[in-house]
C-alpha cells in the first residue's frame, strides 16, 4: 500500500547547520496495517510524515501509493489518497467556516472539485450520520462555525474529516499530543474505532510509548534519521516500555532522551 | 439635495460591484490586492476605447471585466508561481497598468460624451416603458421640486449588481468555492484536503478583478469619460464599503456579507455626498474624509462593544451587592 525505498533527505547541506533528517529510509506498509512510531524529538518522524504527504521531496529515493511512483506528485495531488490530522487542533479545520462546509471540503478530498453545491440536502443527512459516531452532539450543529469549537471538538471533528472518505493511507501526527488528557482519550479511542472498523492503512507517530504500545499492529523507533526497531504481531503484544527503554539502549548504547515520552 | 443623493445612490451600485470584488480577494481570500486602483482603470480604459471604435456597448462592458481578470489572474501567478508577497505583487500589477491604460487609451482621457452607451441605450430603451413620469410623480406628490433625469440607470444597476451578487453567493457556496474561501482561513488545511491553492488564488484574484473592471467601465460610461487617474485611492473606496457594511449589517453568513458590502458601498457614497455639502469642506477633501469614514468604521463598534461589556459587568456588580444572583 505504501512503500518508501531508500529515502534520504539532508537539510542546509554544505552548511555548519547540515543535518540529515532521514538516512536510507526503508519502509513497506500492507493495506490495513496500522503502525505507530515513536523516536525523541529530531528523530525524524515528522520529516517522515511530511515525505509521505508531500511537504517534502526526497534528495533520493522513493515513496510509491498504491504501487503507483508518488515522489513527484505535489502535496495537492498526493492529498487525493492521504488523510492527515496535525497536532495542532486548530490546523486541521476552517474556523470561520460551518461544520457542514468542513465537511463538504473534506468530502471533495477525493474528487474533482465541481462548480456543484458543497453543501446539499442529500449530503447534510450524511454528515449527520458521520457525526453521530463521534458522540459528541455535533449532528445538531451543523450550521455552527468551527471556531466556536473546543480543541478536542475540533480535533475530533478533523478526524473524522480525514477518515471518512477513507483514504488509503492515514498520516497521524501526534494528532493527540496538544489535548488535555481525558480529550485526548476521547480522540485515541475514535482513532482506534474508526481505523478497525474502515480498516485503514494508518502511520501514527506519537510521544507517548504506552499509546503506541496500545494502538497498532506494528510499532517503529526512529533516531537520528534511521529506523532502529521493527516489531510487529504477537511480539509487539508482548511489548512493555521498560522492554522499548533497554532496546533502545542496546542498539544505541545510551539513554533514550525523552522523559516525556517515558513519563506521559 | 435630493438630486446629489440620488446620485450617490446610482453611482454606490456600481461602485458596490467594485467593493465585491475587493471583498472577494481581502475577505475571501485574506489577499490584499492592490491590483484593483490599475485594473479599475483598465475597465475604464478598454470599455472607452472599444466604444469609440465601434464596438457595441454591451460587448465593450464586458470586454472591460476580461481585461480585469486577465490583470488579476497575472497579479495571482506573480504571488503564487513567482513567491511575490501578496501586497508587493498587487503593488507591481497596479504599477504596470498605469502604462498599459495609458498604451490602451493613447491619452490620458477618453471622452465618450459624443459616443452611445450603455446606460444610453438602456434610457432609450427605458423611456418606453414610461416608468419615469410614474415614479417622479409620486416623488412630486411628495413635495420634491427637482426630480431626476432618468430612473433607468438606478434601476437596471440594482438589478446588475444584486444579479452578480447571488452570482458570487452561489460560487462560494460550490465545491470550488468552499475551497476558495478555506484559502483566506487555513490554507495548510485545504491543501491537505488536495485543493489546488495556487490555481484557486490565481482565478480567485482574477475573478476579483474582473468586478473591479466591470466597474470601471461601467463609471466611465455613467460619467461620459475614462481618466488614467480614475482609479487613484480606490483601494481604501473599496475597503470604506466593506467595513461600513459589515459594522452595520454583520458577516453571519456569506448571502448576509455581500450584501452588507453592497449596502456600505452605497452608504459611503451617501456620506461622502453629504460631507461634501458641509461649506468649508472642498472636492479635494474627498481623500481626507474617506479616511476619517474607515476609522470611523472600524473604531466606533470595539468603542460599542467595550462600553457594552462595562456596562453588564457593573449590572452585575450592583446585582450581587443588592442580593440577586446576577443572573436576569
Amino acid at each position: 500500500m505504501l512503500k518508501l525505498n531508500d529515502v534520504s533527505v539532508t537539510f542546509n547541506e554544505g552548511t555548519p547547520d547540515e543535518k540529515r533528517a532521514l538516512n536510507n529510509i526503508n519502509l513497506e506498509l500492507e493495506k490495513g496495517e496500522f503502525v505507530t512510531v515513536i523516536g525523541s524529538n529530531g528523530a525524524g518522524k515528522s520529516t517522515l510524515m511530511n515525505i509521505i504527504s508531500g511537504v517534502l521531496i526526497p534528495d533520493v529515493g522513493d515513496v510509491y501509493i498504491n504501487g503507483e511512483q508518488v515522489v513527484h506528485l505535489p502535496e495537492y495531488k498526493r492529498s487525493k489518497y492521504i488523510g492527515r490530522v496535525f497536532q495542532d487542533p486548530m490546523a486541521g479545520t476552517a474556523p470561520s467556516m460551518t461544520i457542514e462546509e468542513n465537511l463538504a471540503m473534506a468530502y471533495s478530498r477525493n474528487k474533482k472539485r465541481k462548480l456543484k453545491l458543497g453543501v446539499t440536502k442529500q449530503r447534510k443527512e450524511l454528515f449527520k450520520q458521520y457525526l453521530s459516531t463521534l458522540n459528541l452532539g455535533l449532528e445538531n450543529r451543523l450550521t455552527a462555525k468551527v471556531g466556536l469549537l473546543s480543541g478536542g471538538e475540533r480535533q475530533a471533528l478533523s478526524l473524522l474529516m480525514s477518515t471518512f472518505t477513507e483514504p488509503d493511507i492515514l498520516l497521524l501526527d501526534e494528532h493527540t499530543a496538544a489535548l488535555d488528557p481525558s480529550r485526548a482519550e476521547l480522540i485515541t479511542d475514535l482513532t482506534e474505532k474508526v481505523v478497525r472498523e474502515s480498516g485503514l492503512t494508518t502511520l501514527m507517530v506519537t510521544h507517548n510509548m504506552q499509546q503506541a504500545l496500545d494502538l497498532g499492529s506494528r510499532l517503529i523507533m526512529m533516531d537520528k534519521g534511521q529506523i532502529i526497531f521493527d516489531v510487529s504481531g504477537k511480539e509487539k503484544e508482548k511489548l512493555t516500555i521498560q522492554d522499548l527503554l533497554q532496546e533502545f539502549q542496546r542498539i544505541r548504547g545510551e539513554q533514550f532522551g525523552d522523559d516525556r515520552a517515558v513519563l506521559t | 439635495m435630493f438630486i446629489s443623493l440620488f446620485g450617490a445612490v446610482e453611482s454606490g451600485i456600481i461602485y458596490a460591484i467594485m467593493a465585491l470584488g475587493v471583498y472577494l480577494t481581502f475577505r475571501v481570500l485574506d489577499f490584499p490586492d492592490l491590483t484593483v486602483e490599475g485594473s479599475f482603470v483598465t475597465g475604464a480604459a478598454v470599455a472607452a476605447f472599444s466604444i469609440i471604435n465601434g464596438i457595441p456597448p454591451i460587448i465593450a462592458t464586458l470586454l472591460a471585466a476580461v481585461a480585469g481578470f486577465i490583470a488579476g489572474c497575472i497579479t495571482g501567478v506573480l504571488h503564487t508561481k513567482g513567491k511575490i508577497n501578496s501586497l508587493l505583487a498587487g503593488i507591481l500589477m497596479m504599477t504596470a497598468l498605469y502604462s498599459i491604460n495609458l498604451r490602451i487609451m493613447g491619452q490620458p482621457t477618453l471622452s465618450l460624451l459624443n459616443e452611445t452607451t450603455l446606460f444610453g441605450q438602456l434610457e432609450e430603451m427605458w423611456k418606453s416603458i414610461g416608468l419615469d413620469s410614474m415614479l417622479n410623480g409620486i416623488l412630486s406628490a411628495l413635495g420634491l421640486e427637482q426630480l431626476p433625469s432618468t430612473w433607468a440607470v438606478l434601476i437596471i444597476m440594482v438589478f446588475i449588481t444584486f444579479a452578480i451578487k447571488i452570482l458570487t453567493d452561489y460560487y462560494l457556496k460550490t465545491e470550488v468555492g468552499l475551497a476558495l474561501r478555506a484559502i483566506g482561513d487555513n490554507k495548510k488545511m485545504i491543501r491537505s484536503l488536495s485543493a489546488n491553492t495556487d490555481s484557486l488564488i490565481i482565478v480567485g484574484v482574477g475573478f476579483s478583478n474582473a468586478l473591479v473592471a466591470l466597474a470601471g467601465g461601467l463609471i466611465a460610461q455613467l460619467g461620459g469619460f475614462s481618466d488614467v487617474n480614475m482609479g487613484l485611492g480606490l483601494i481604501v473606496i473599496g475597503l470604506a464599503s466593506i467595513i461600513i457594511g459589515e459594522a452595520l449589517f454583520g458577516t453571519k453568513t456569506v448571502v448576509r456579507a455581500t450584501l452588507a458590502v453592497i449596502l456600505g458601498a452605497v452608504i459611503y457614497r451617501i456620506i461622502v455626498t453629504l460631507a461634501l455639502r458641509v461649506d468649508f469642506l472642498e472636492t479635494g477633501d474627498m481623500k481626507l474624509i474617506t479616511a476619517v469614514i474607515v476609522v470611523a468604521a472600524l473604531v466606533t463598534p470595539k468603542i460599542i462593544q467595550s462600553r457594552r461589556e462595562k456596562r453588564r459587568r457593573i449590572w452585575k456588580r450592583q446585582q450581587l451587592r443588592t442580593g440577586g444572583d446576577g443572573h436576569a
